[in-house]
C-alpha cells in the first residue's frame, strides 16, 4: 500500500516538509474551528440540522448538533489541536524516510470522519462515516507496515472493526422497519415501543457493535495489538478519541433510541465495566512495553466510564431520572477526562520513544533529568489517571463512587448491593491503576538510565513540549474547574433524560461539587488545592526555624557496600509487578523459564537467561477457538464455491425463486 | 471566617501535636508488654525535632521529585487530617471533601512516597515501593466496602455527618453489622499504617521491609516530614475509625465544654485502639508477603458480610 506524491517543490519548500506543515497546520486550524462551533452547539438547548444538497431519498447526507454531539465534538477539537501541534515536530525526522503526505492525508480523513459519525442524523450517513473512519484508522496503524506485529495488528483490527459494523447494521435495520425511515430523529424513544424480546435484541447488538469500537472485554483483543504499533500522535488519537465513538454509540442508542432501557440491561453494561476495568488495568500491570499499557489503561477507563453508564440506565429503569443524570454526567465527563489524560500520556510515550527509539519500559530510565518537560508532562497525566486530587479523574472518579452510593437507596430488591460490590471493585481498579503509574513513570523516568539510548536521550521539540503541556494544563483545568465546567451538562442531560442537574450539582458560589439533589458529599478540588498551598506555610516555618542552616549534601545511593550503584541495581518493570503476577496468579497463569550456565558450581552462575510470560487468557480460550472453527467452516464451503458459472447462475435462481415465495407469503 | 480560620488552626496542632504521641504511646506498650523498657513516650517528638535541625543526604541519582515527596506527603496527609472529626462532629474544611477525598489524599501521597522510593534508584527502593502499592490496593476495596456501608447508613459521604448520625445511635456499635464493619477496618488500619503483621515499623534493613524500604534514602528534614507525615496519617485513620463507630463524647456543637469534653474521649479511645493495635503486633509474628492477600481477603469477607447484614435484615 504506497503512494507517492509527486516531487515538485515551489516556493523553496520540499515536498514532505510541506506535506507536513500543510496537513497538520490545516489540521489545527480545523480543530480550533471545531472547538469553537462544538463550545457554542454544546450550550444551545435547541440543536441544529443541516442536509448537503446531493443527497437522494432515504440517503440524505444530513448532519445534526445537538449537545450530546457537539460535547464529543468538544473533546475531539481539544484533543486533535493538541495532537496536530505534536505533530509538527513529532514527525520531522520522518521527512524523506516515510511518505508523510499519506499519513497527513488519513489523519484529516480520519479527524474528518471522527465529526461526521458524531453528527450524522441518520443511519445511511452514519455507516458511511463509521466505516470512513475504521479504514483510515487501519491506514494510519498499518503506516509502519514493513513490521510483522504492524500488519497483523492492523488485520484483527479492521477484521474486528468490521464484525462489529455488522452488529450495528442489524440493529438499526430493526430500527429503521419499526420505524419506516433511516432517520435518527424517528427513532427518538423508539426502541422501547417495541416488543421486549425486540428490545432485548436490539440492546445487545448495539452493546456488542459499539462495544467492540469502544474495547469492551472481551471483545478488546485489537486493542492493545492495534493502538501500540501506531505512530504516537495516531495512538493517541485513537486511544484519545476514536475509542469513544463506541461510547457516543452507547450514549446514543441507551439514552436517545431508548426511552428506558431494561433494568437487566443497565446489569449487564455495569458487569462489563467493572470486568473491564479490573481486567484491564491487570493486565496493564503485566506490561513492560509503555504504549501496550497505556492500551490497556484505555480498557479499564472504558471500564469505568462503563460503570457510570450501566447505574445510569438502572436508575432510568427504575424511574429515577436525577440519578441516571448524575451517573450519566460521571461517565460523560470521564469520557471527557480520560480522552485528555490518555491522549496526553501517549503523546508523552510518544516523546519517549522518539527520543530512546524503544518502547521497553526496562531500557529506559532517567529521563526525568534529560526530558524534564516529558517528564512533567507525563507524571500529570499518570496522577490524573490514577485518579488522585485535584486533576480531572479524581473529579470523574468522584462522581461515579456519588452515582453509586446514591444508586443504593433506589431500590430495596437484592440488585442493589451490586452497587457497593461495584464501588469497592472500582476502588480496587483505581488503587491498582496508581500501582501501575508508579511502575510506568518510576521505572520509565527515575533514577538511572537502563541503556544506551536512554543516556543519549535528549528532550523533544517545542512543538512537541507544547501539544503535551495543552493537555497537561487541560488535566489541570478540568479537575480545578469541574464546578464550572459541569453545568455544561445541563443541556446534555436534558437532552438525554429531561433533568437538569447542573444548580444543584454546585455550591457555596460555585466553589464546591456535591453529588446532586442528594447531598450526599461535597468536595472542592480547588479548595484542596488551596489548602495544600497554605499548609506548606507549615513546611516552610520549619525551614526558617532550623532547615537554613541545615547541610544539604548529595551523596551516593547505598548499595550494600557493593562497588558502585549502577542500574542493574535499580528495580525493573518485571520485579515491581512481581507480587501482583503472584497474588493473581490464577487469572496469569504465568510461565517462567530460567536457564543458568554454570562452569565450576550452581552458585557461581557465568550468565541466567529469565524468561517470563503469562497467559493470554482470551486469545487462548476463546479466538483461537473460534478462528480455527471459523477456517474449518470455510473449507467446508469450498465446495459450494467451486469456480463454476453454471453453478453460480443455479444459485442466483434458487436465491431468486427463494425471495419471491418470501414476498409472495409475506 | 475567622471561625473557621481558628478550628482549621486548632486542628493543625491537635493533628501534629497528638499524632507522635499516638506512636510513642504505641512504642511504650509495646515495649512494656514486651518485658522491655523502651523509649519515653515523648520519644517521636525528640525524634522529629532533632530531624529537622539535622543536615541530609540526597543520592546522586535523584531528580527533584526525590525532594518533593515529603512535601507532598506531609501536606495531602495534614489536609486529610483536617477533613476526619476529632473533638467535635463538625469539620474545618468538611465542605473541601468527604470521606472518599480523605482517601484518595492518602493515595496522593502514598503514589508520590513510592515514587520517592523509585527515584533513589536502589533495589530496596523499588522492592519497597512494588510491595506497598500491592498492600494498598489489597487493602482499597475493604477500604471501599466499609466507607460504602457507613456512607449508606448516613447517607451521605461527608464525615461531620456520618459523626451526627453515628451520635444519634451511640450504642449502634453493639449491632452485629457494626462489629463486623469494625474489625474489616481495623485489619485495613493495620495494612494501611504498616503494622505487623503485615509491615514491621521496628526493622531497619530486613528484606522483609515495606515502608522502612521506601524511605531508606531519606535523612533529616525529610524524613522528619515523612515520619511526622506517617504518625498523622495513624492517628487520622484511627480517629477515624473511632469516631465513625464510636461517636460517644463527639462534641456537636463548639462549645468549650463540649471540645474540652470531645478531646478527653477521643484520647480515652485513641488509647484504647493503640493498646488493640499493640496486641496484634505483639501477638503476631509479621506475616510472609503473600500471606497477606489471605488476611485481606479475610477483611473483604468481614466488609462485604457487615454490608448485607446492615442492609438486608
Amino acid at each position: 500500500m504506497r503512494w507517492e506524491l509527486t516531487r515538485f517543490s515551489p516556493g523553496g519548500l520540499n515536498a514532505p516538509r510541506r506535506a507536513r506543515i500543510l496537513a497538520f497546520g490545516l489540521a489545527l486550524a480545523g480543530a480550533l474551528l471545531e472547538i469553537a462551533a462544538a463550545a457554542v452547539g454544546v450550550l444551545a438547548p435547541a440543536g441544529a440540522v443541516f442536509s448537503l444538497p446531493f443527497g437522494v431519498e432515504l440517503f440524505s447526507w444530513t448532519v445534526r448538533l445537538n449537545p450530546l454531539s457537539c460535547y464529543f465534538n468538544l473533546a475531539l477539537g481539544i484533543l486533535a489541536a493538541a495532537v496536530s501541534i505534536y505533530s509538527f515536530g513529532y514527525l520531522r525526522d520522518m521527512e524523506g524516510r516515510r511518505n508523510l503526505g499519506v499519513l497527513g492525508f488519513f489523519y484529516n480523513v480520519l479527524l474528518l470522519s471522527l465529526t461526521l459519525v458524531f453528527t450524522a442524523a441518520n443511519v445511511f450517513f452514519f455507516l458511511v462515516a463509521w466505516e470512513v473512519m475504521a479504514l483510515s484508522a487501519y491506514f494510519l496503524v498499518s503506516f509502519e507496515h514493513e513490521k510483522e506485529a504492524t500488519r497483523r495488528a492492523g488485520t484483527v483490527f479492521l477484521i474486528m472493526s468490521h464484525a462489529g459494523t455488522g452488529l450495528l447494521l442489524v440493529g438499526f435495520l430493526i430500527l429503521a422497519q419499526a420505524a419506516g425511515t433511516l432517520d435518527f430523529a424517528a427513532f427518538h424513544h423508539l426502541a422501547s415501543k417495541l416488543p421486549p424480546s425486540q428490545q432485548g435484541l436490539v440492546f445487545i447488538l448495539f452493546f456488542l457493535g459499539f462495544g467492540v469500537k469502544a474495547g469492551v472485554i472481551p471483545l478488546h483483543v485489537w486493542l492493545p495489538a492495534a493502538h501500540p504499533v501506531a505512530p504516537s500522535n495516531i495512538s493517541s488519537l485513537m486511544s484519545g478519541i476514536v475509542i469513544k465513538t463506541g461510547i457516543y454509540g452507547m450514549a446514543l442508542v441507551f439514552f436517545d433510541f431508548f426511552d428506558a432501557p431494561p433494568v437487566w440491561a443497565g446489569m449487564v453494561v455495569l458487569c462489563a465495566g467493572v470486568v473491564s476495568a479490573l481486567l484491564g488495568v491487570l493486565y496493564a500491570l503485566m506490561e513492560h512495553d509503555l504504549k501496550r499499557l497505556l492500551a490497556y489503561h484505555s480498557i479499564e477507563n472504558i471500564g469505568i466510564i462503563l460503570i457510570g453508564f450501566g447505574a445510569a440506565l438502572v436508575f432510568r429503569g427504575m424511574g429515577h431520572p436525577e440519578l441516571a443524570a448524575l451517573a450519566l454526567i460521571a461517565a460523560l465527563y470521564h469520557t471527557l477526562n480520560h480522552a485528555i489524560f490518555k491522549g496526553l500520556l501517549f503523546l508523552g510515550a510518544g516523546s519517549v520513544l522518539h527520543s530512546t527509539r524503544t518502547r521497553n519500559m526496562e531500557e529506559m530510565g532517567g529521563l526525568i533529568r534529560r526530558m524534564p518537560v516529558t517528564a512533567l508532562c507525563f507524571l500529570v497525566g499518570a496522577v490524573a489517571i490514577s485518579g488522585l486530587p485535584p486533576l480531572n479523574g479524581f473529579v470523574s472518579e468522584w462522581l461515579t463512587y456519588q452515582a453509586l452510593l446514591a444508586g443504593f437507596g433506589s431500590t430495596a430488591e437484592l440488585t442493589r448491593v451490586a452497587f457497593p460490590i461495584a464501588g469497592a471493585l472500582l476502588a480496587l481498579t483505581a488503587a491498582l491503576a496508581a500501582a501501575c503509574f508508579v511502575k510506568a513513570f518510576g521505572i520509565s523516568f527515575l533514577a538511572l538510565p537502563r541503556s544506551e539510548h536512554a543516556a543519549q536521550a535528549q528532550e523533544a521539540p517545542v512543538s512537541m513540549r507544547i501539544g503535551m503541556g495543552i493537555l497537561a494544563a487541560g488535566c489541570l483545568a478540568l479537575g480545578l474547574g469541574a464546578t464550572w465546567f459541569l453545568p455544561v451538562f445541563d443541556t446534555i442531560t436534558a437532552q438525554t433524560i429531561g433533568v437538569k442537574m447542573g444548580a444543584s450539582l454546585t455550591a457555596a458560589n460555585g466553589l464546591v461539587l456535591t453529588s446532586g439533589t442528594f447531598r450526599g458529599g461535597a468536595v472542592s478540588t480547588v479548595g484542596m488545592a488551596a489548602m495544600l498551598v497554605l499548609l506548606s506555610a507549615i513546611p516552610g516555618m520549619f525551614w526558617l526555624a532550623w532547615g537554613r542552616r541545615s547541610r544539604r549534601a548529595s551523596g551516593p545511593t547505598w548499595d550494600c557496600g557493593l562497588p558502585g550503584l549502577t542500574a542493574d541495581n535499580e528495580y525493573t518493570a518485571t520485579g515491581f509487578s512481581k507480587p501482583i503476577r503472584m497474588i493473581f496468579s490464577a487469572l496469569y497463569r504465568p510461565r517462567r523459564e530460567i536457564q543458568a550456565d554454570y562452569e565450576v558450581s550452581l552458585y557461581y552462575p557465568t550468565a541466567i537467561r529469565f524468561e517470563s510470560e503469562i497467559e493470554p487468557a482470551f486469545e487462548k480460550h476463546f479466538y483461537d477457538p473460534l478462528q480455527a472453527w471459523l477456517f474449518r467452516f470455510a473449507g467446508r464451503m469450498r465446495s459450494v464455491q467451486a469456480g463454476s458459472i453454471h453453478a453460480y447462475l443455479a444459485y442466483i435462481f434458487v436465491a431468486l425463486i427463494a425471495l419471491l415465495l418470501f414476498g409472495v407469503r409475506g | 471566617m475567622t471561625g473557621a480560620i481558628l478550628k482549621t488552626l486548632a486542628q493543625l496542632v491537635l493533628l501534629l501535636m497528638l499524632a507522635p504521641l499516638v506512636s510513642g504511646f504505641i512504642k511504650m506498650l509495646k515495649a512494656r508488654l514486651q518485658m522491655r523498657r523502651g523509649p519515653g513516650i515523648l520519644q517521636p517528638y525528640r525524634d522529629i525535632h532533632k530531624l529537622l535541625r539535622k543536615g541530609m543526604v540526597v543520592p546522586d541519582s535523584a531528580s527533584w521529585l526525590f525532594s518533593a515527596t515529603p512535601y507532598v506527603v506531609f501536606l495531602a496527609t495534614l489536609l486529610a487530617g483536617l477533613m476526619v472529626p476529632m473533638a467535635a462532629a463538625d469539620t474545618p474544611v468538611g465542605l473541601f471533601g468527604g470521606v472518599l477525598a480523605v482517601v484518595y489524599l492518602l493515595g496522593l501521597s502514598r503514589f508520590f512516597l513510592a515514587l520517592g522510593g523509585l527515584d533513589t534508584g536502589s533495589s530496596f527502593g523499588g522492592l519497597g515501593s512494588s510491595r506497598e502499592m500491592t498492600v494498598s490496593a489489597l487493602a482499597a476495596p475493604t477500604l471501599m466496602l466499609a466507607v460504602f456501608t457507613v456512607a449508606i447508613g448516613a447517607g451521605s459521604t461527608t464525615l461531620a455527618q456520618i459523626a451526627k448520625v453515628a451520635i444519634n445511635q451511640q450504642w449502634r456499635f453493639l449491632e452485629p453489622s457494626q462489629i463486623l464493619a469494625f474489625a474489616a477496618l481495623f485489619l485495613v488500619l493495620i495494612a494501611e499504617t504498616g503494622r505487623i503483621p503485615v509491615d514491621n515499623p521496628a526493622t531497619h534493613l530486613e528484606l522483609t521491609m515495606i515502608h522502612e524500604a521506601m524511605i531508606l534514602e531519606y535523612s533529616g528534614p525529610y524524613l522528619a516530614l515523612i515520619e511526622w507525615g506517617a504518625s498523622v496519617k495513624q492517628l487520622l485513620l484511627m480517629t477515624l475509625l473511632i469516631n465513625v463507630f464510636w461517636p460517644f463524647g463527639l462534641a456537636a456543637g463548639w462549645s468549650l465544654a463540649g471540645l474540652a469534653a470531645g478531646l478527653a474521649w477521643l484520647l480515652v479511645k485513641l488509647a484504647v485502639v493503640s493498646c488493640g493495635v499493640v496486641l496484634v503486633e505483639t501477638a503476631n509474628a509479621k506475616m510472609r508477603l503473600f500471606r497477606v492477600p489471605e488476611l485481606m481477603a479475610v477483611a473483604f469477607v468481614l466488609g462485604a458480610l457487615a454490608l448485607v447484614s446492615t442492609f438486608l435484615f
